[in-house]
């Protein structure tokens, strides 16, 4: 009884939404030409597939994103070690780093390594974006990963010394796989952060997918249209990036 | 835990929503039905979209709007017997703020163009501008025509949705363009050394020039373009393009836009305002 109940409240609530999301589109005085939209995606020139500028963009969006989630674990992995370890010098580096990165905005972070650091080493604007969100979703990382190497019960680290397990063994196949079934869920949420946050290096004039959604809008004026295929695009990049996550999940936990 | 008073409470607000949406949706109609010249005067205030361009409009010293935009709407203003409120709008976004209501009008040194005026109306031109450039003196040696820029590997710094881009689009195809969505960051780049050029509407360049003389300079000697440059205002509205382009049509009669042009552009009596 009760299950129908919600049910039937779920079915309202959405159908109302919907409607109001109808109403809503309708009396916005706005001339909606979705049929603008498709060569932006791809278009065929004598026969040949030929990408638009929108399926550029998310190439672009796509690389950037997979370099700096690869280096984002990597620099995360190194500081929640370091973190954790015995020095106090590079307890206390890793704890610097962590907090002056969480504690500011990531675009201030994308302008001064373009516009200050930059100039200096000489890098191009897409190396200065990816240093960037490595740096800024690598500080996340760190703490995720710190607090799954913390939540490993010590007769883990016990077992593996009375054995006779180098450290490095220890780590590689003892803490680490433990480490990852416990926070790939919260990791996943972070690279599907990092994938959004990657919006933000079209301010250095990256020609990522919102730099080419940008450049279309002030084109055309397609706002709204150009927008929402915008929107969808990132959520097909994170939606398939979830997926993938959810089955390495469901793999590892048959893992021993 | 199941509350059905709770649930029929939130379905009820639920309800009211499209009736809200229904009354905001209305002013998609009454904005097409009713001019907006109506709408300043009831309200006792015009709100002027517009963006931060040197000289057309920018912060002094004390933090007040100044400029040669300013100064026309703040003429116009007191032409209609109202107050003025600037709405400093990103360029990128100036054209949907508009169309959705977020101001009555544009005085933002917009050219007119027909991709923009198939969007929005614009009046007759109350000023004329044309397309300049600022350059490297190492990256871009020797270069003194269209042409020399026109290369592969030339990279060329404009503000994004502005028609510097198309300008630079349209003559400079084979560059690669780096597009920022302000003007400081566009020249932050040349400055840095990072692009050839800087495309922006005279006399931006020119003066950006002087201000670092052993570092840039101007290669070409006459503006490349010439545009005309109109208020900009909601499709559907015949009285507000009639009111603001006879309007526009005194100031040019009566030599007010001149006399404005002459300070704005031509002098540098302004600098001390801002520096």
């Amino acid at each position: 009884m009760k299950h129908k109940k919600n049910i039937l409240a779920a079915s309202v609530f959405t159908a109302v939404l919907i409607l109001a999301v109808v109403i809503g589109y309708k009396n916005l005085s706005y001339n909606w030409q979705w049929y603008r939209v498709a060569p932006y995606f791809f278009s065929f020139e004598n026969g040949r597939f030929v990408a638009g500028v929108l399926l550029q963009g998310v190439w672009i969006t796509f690389k950037i994103s997979a370099i700096s989630l690869v280096l984002a674990l990597v620099t995360g992995m190194v500081s929640a070690f370091a973190r954790l370890s015995p020095y106090v010098s590079l307890r206390v580096l890793a704890w610097c780093y962590v907090e002056t990165i969480r504690n500011t905005p990531l675009l201030i972070q994308i302008f001064v390594i373009y516009f200050v650091i930059s100039p200096v080493l000489d890098l191009s604007a897409f190396t200065s974006a990816v240093i960037a969100l490595s740096l800024f979703e690598g500080a996340y990382s760190s703490e995720i990963i710190r607090s799954g190497i913390i939540n490993i019960p010590k007769g883990q680290f016990e077992a593996a010394q009375s054995i006779g397990l180098p450290v490095f063994a220890t780590y590689y196949k003892v803490v680490v796989p433990q480490m990852l079934r416990q926070t790939l869920p919260m990791l996943a949420g972070q690279s599907v952060s990092l994938i959004k946050d990657s919006a933000l290096v079209s301010t250095i004039s990256i020609y990522d997918l919102t730099m080419q959604g940008q450049k279309i809008v002030s084109e055309t004026f397609l706002t709204f249209e150009i927008w929402f295929a915008v929107a969808l695009c990132y959520l097909s990049i994170t939606a398939t990036l979830s997926f993938i996550i959810r089955r390495i999940e469901t793999r590892m936990r048959f893992v021993n | 835990m199941f509350d059905m008073k709770k649930v029929l409470m939130a379905v009820g607000l639920i309800l009211l929503m499209p009736l809200a949406l229904c009354l905001a949706g209305e002013t998609g109609d009454r904005l097409s039905k009713e001019s907006v010249i109506e709408k300043i005067q009831k309200d006792k205030v015009i709100r002027v979209g517009m963006s931060t361009f040197v000289p057309w409009a920018m912060k002094d010293k004390q933090g007040k709007l100044v400029g040669f935009e300013i100064d026309v709407a703040r003429q116009l203003a007191k032409d209609m017997g109202v107050d003025v409120e600037f709405v400093p709008t990103a360029w990128s976004g100036i054209i949907p703020a508009l169309m959705t209501g977020k101001f009555d009008v544009i005085i933002g040194g917009m050219g007119i163009t027909a991709q923009r005026n198939l969007k929005v109306n614009f009046t007759t031109p109350y000023d004329y501008s044309g397309m300049s450039m600022v350059a490297h003196r190492k990256k871009a040696q020797g270069f003194s025509s269209l042409a020399d820029f026109n290369k592969k590997d030339v990279n060329v710094a404009v503000r994004m949705g502005t028609t510097a881009e198309q300008a630079a689009r349209k003559f400079l195809p084979k560059a690669s363009l780096r597009l920022f969505e302000n003007e400081s960051q566009a020249l932050q780049e040349l400055n840095l050394g990072r692009v050839h050029a800087v495309v922006s509407s005279a006399p931006m360049p020119v003066f950006h020039a002087l201000k670092y003389p052993d570092k840039l300079f101007v290669p070409l000697e006459e503006n490349f373009t010439k545009e005309p440059i109109g208020f900009a205002i909601r499709k559907g509205d015949p009285d507000a393009v009639n009111f603001f382009n006879n309007w526009i049509i005194n100031q040019h009669a009566s030599g007010f836009l001149k006399e404005k042009k002459a300070f704005w552009f031509e002098s540098r009596d302004w600098e001390d305002l801002v520096k």
